[in-house]
């Protein structure tokens, strides 16, 4: 048997784009692949070995009963379990659910309860689970995925960047959309990653990677982007990928309400009534619908 | 199962599927060594765009389907605009439309050379996976991976990355690209047009199984060129009609099985092939000049019911996508605007284009202020479905003397021979339930 580390990469709700990042890195993915031993990668690989794992990459958020245990088992056989992408560090497009007209979207999801199964919320990894490192992104970046892999194979703590897309945007030598071009942009409160890429494509950037650290979401829902577009415009903006995440989760739910249009979230989700976003995650608070 | 049937009764079970996209699952059912039951069952959970999209508007159309899949985002990215500007009236400008292609073209290079190398010839040397295909064929491998970069590449210059690209709009792009930009992959692509011409060789030497079905293939066809982003659909029984009328002619259906819908031809009810082999069957002749002379030298004969052959298709549309990219490179002159201008109105709209695993189909009511009403999203795989569970029903008879764990990989193999796409199969039972 092998003695490299032993790489998992497993997949819940999500589209693949992450896990195929891996495939991407086409100039260093046979180095990978005698760097480390992959042990079980459905969308690579036939061979599909048994627990444990030293590193296992994990694409996707929790939408059923089924995943939920799953992810529980997928835990404990794993020495360090990795976050890949908005799916899994924030629940990814599809927590837009965690936000929708309950009963609505029940009448609409359950009328062949027979058939699907599925919970009503959309949930990250960190909710169920202890994670040791989040990878932001849709999709993630393949070098900060690289990044991550190396370090956990030299002994020491993943470094990525924490600070906004601002930073990197001046100096790829962007013009600033805002300043310029007038356009609602989420950079200053997003999280770096991308390379800042929308904004050298003459649009505003809108948020993959999640909230940046500390970001000011006061400042940017009431001054950047409500002169720019409506309030409902501006709730969906910070709700698309990253609806989930703490901050856009909050600061686009008092968009919503100013626009008279509240959705507030799953009552599974909310720890008492009025609130934006669970204080803490991993409570195990949720519950199902089936 | 009762206990008096054990002996009688055989279940076969291919609890996870590999090296497909998406989580898929089979079941396969025997008694007495007589196929009973053969279930593509495929339990990937579903994500309900079509729900999130109602309310949003026109504009974030495209960045939210592209979600669906990280293999082919341009797909749904391209079929997405296509129909609202249907919706909305707007002409797209000769020269935008050519970048499309052209971005298209980046898309079935980056997928073909994916499922090719690292998914699907892995199965014809008993491989478990490409990485480890590629200790017995370096060069080969390599090859692949060099022209999946060179695809990605083209998707990160023109569309600002590979995965989820940025710069598709509604009416054109956000930003044209500058000349140089796009120049300076002529070399790359001038390597990988060769590159392709010696993959498809390659793999045209494979040893196929001994399988053929006469299959009605469906794709888009084009009067002037080979069909990637506009036709009428076309089945090899010489239907063809706008793309407008699709929805008359195939339907989807629910099984409870899946967590995708199945469609199928109307009003016959019958299953149909999609993919590369169904567009070099229909539209053969219009292959660009070194992929029609490679058709020649391979010995490609129409009609080709192998499915496993597909891998002789897929290569032979990279030789295509790499010439025609490679001409759109070298013409490429950034004159005009990026994006046609619009009012926003209501209106209803739909667009058919083809994804590097076939036929994708969309439709969108769109309110008079740009919000969306009603979307519908019909995939490749989830029209490939029901096809692939019949094809197991004729493969199977013939194999079930064997053990089980041959039969499974058999059965995979030839799932795997779709490039199926199951996290874009997944995400459209909220629809179903919307009708009833």
């Amino acid at each position: 048997m092998s003695t490299l580390p032993k790489l998992a990469v497993a997949k819940f709700a999500s589209c693949d784009g992450c896990q195929l990042t891996l495939l991407h890195a086409e100039d260093e993915l046979l180095a990978i692949a005698d760097a480390v031993h992959i042990a079980n990668f459905a969308e690579a690989s036939s061979r599909l070995e048994p627990a444990p794992y030293d590193i296992t990459l994990v694409e996707g958020s929790i939408t059923t009963q089924k995943d939920r245990r799953r992810i529980v088992k997928l835990r404990s056989d794993s020495k360090y379990l990795i976050t890949i992408g908005a799916c899994a560090t924030a629940g990814g497009i599809q927590a837009l659910r965690n936000f929708a007209d309950h009963q609505d979207f029940l009448r609409a999801v359950y009328a062949r309860p027979d058939y699907i199964q599925s919970l009503a919320t959309s949930t990250p990894i960190a909710a169920h689970v202890k994670v040791d490192f989040e990878l932001r992104g849709c999709p993630i970046d393949k070098s900060q995925l690289l990044e991550v892999i190396a370090s956990l194979l030299a002994g020491h703590r993943p470094r990525t960047s924490s600070e906004c897309v601002c930073q990197p945007c001046k100096r790829r030598g962007t013009v600033c959309v805002v300043v310029a071009n007038n356009q609602p942009c989420l950079g200053p409160v997003t999280q770096a990653g991308c390379g800042a890429v929308c904004p050298a494509f003459d649009r505003g950037c809108y948020g993959c990677f999640g909230p940046a650290a500390q970001p000011n979401m006061l400042g940017l829902s009431d001054r950047l982007l409500q002169p720019r577009m409506d309030r409902a415009q501006s709730a969906r903006f910070l709700q698309t990928f990253n609806s989930y995440a703490p901050e856009f989760s909050a600061a686009g739910q008092r968009l919503w309400q100013l626009a008279g249009q509240p959705k507030p979230l799953h009552p599974s989700l909310a720890s008492s009534p009025g609130d934006t976003h669970p204080a803490a995650v991993g409570q195990g608070k949720e519950t199902t619908e089936e | 199962m009762p206990d008096d049937r054990r002996d009688r009764q055989r279940s076969i079970r291919v609890p996870v599927l590999t090296r497909v996209e998406g989580e898929g699952a089979l079941l396969v059912q025997l008694r007495d060594n007589v196929l009973t039951d053969v279930q593509l069952a495929i339990y990937e959970p579903p994500r309900f765009f079509e729900s999130f999209l109602r309310g949003r508007s026109f504009d974030e159309v495209a960045d939210i389907t592209a979600r669906i899949c990280g293999i082919c985002p341009v797909a749904y990215q391209m079929t997405a605009v296509q129909a609202l500007e249907a919706a909305l009236g707007i002409e797209i400008a000769a020269p935008i439309d050519a970048l499309r292609r052209l971005i298209y073209c980046g898309e079935w290079i980056e997928s073909h050379s994916l499922h090719v190398h690292l998914l699907h010839a892995p199965d014809f040397f008993g491989c478990d996976s490409g990485i480890e295909l590629a200790k017995r064929f370096p060069a080969e491998v390599n090859r692949g991976l060099r022209m999946k970069k060179f695809g990605n590449r083209l998707l990160e210059v023109l569309g600002g990355r590979a995965i989820h690209p940025v710069n598709i709009a509604v009416g054109g792009f956000y930003r044209l690209p500058r000349r140089e930009e796009l120049h300076s992959l002529i070399p790359d692509f001038q390597w990988g047009l060769q590159a392709a011409i010696e993959t498809a060789r390659w793999v045209a030497g494979l040893p196929f199984p001994d399988f053929e079905i006469p299959y009605d293939f469906v794709a888009l066809s084009h009067p002037d060129q080979y069909a990637i982003t506009a036709g009428q659909v076309t089945t090899s029984d010489g239907m063809r009609i706008p793309m407008t009328d699709y929805e008359q002619h195939f339907a989807e259906v629910q099984v409870p099985h899946s967590t995708s819908l199945q469609s199928r031809r109307m009003p016959q009810g019958t299953e149909y092939f999609l993919g590369p082999l169904a567009r070099l069957n229909l539209n053969c002749e219009q292959l660009s000049p070194a992929a029609a002379r490679l058709r020649d030298e391979v010995g490609w004969r129409r009609p080709c019911g192998n499915p496993y052959r597909g891998i002789v298709a897929r290569a032979i549309e990279m030789v295509h996508a790499f010439e025609e990219a490679l001409g759109l490179l070298q013409s490429y002159r950034p004159l005009g605007k990026p994006r046609s201008e619009f009012e926003v109105r209501a209106g209803e709209g739909m667009a058919v284009t083809e994804a590097p695993r076939g036929l994708i189909f969309h439709r969108y009511q769109v309110s008079s202020d740009g919000l969306i009403e009603f979307a519908k999203i019909v995939p490749p795989t989830s029209q490939n479905q029901a096809q692939i569970e019949a094809d197991l029903r004729q493969l199977l008879p013939t194999i079930v003397h064997k053990p089980d764990k041959a039969i499974a990989t058999e059965c995979e193999q030839l799932i795997r021979s779709y490039d199926p796409c199951i996290s874009c199969a997944t995400h459209f039972l909220s629809l179903t339930i919307q009708r009833q």
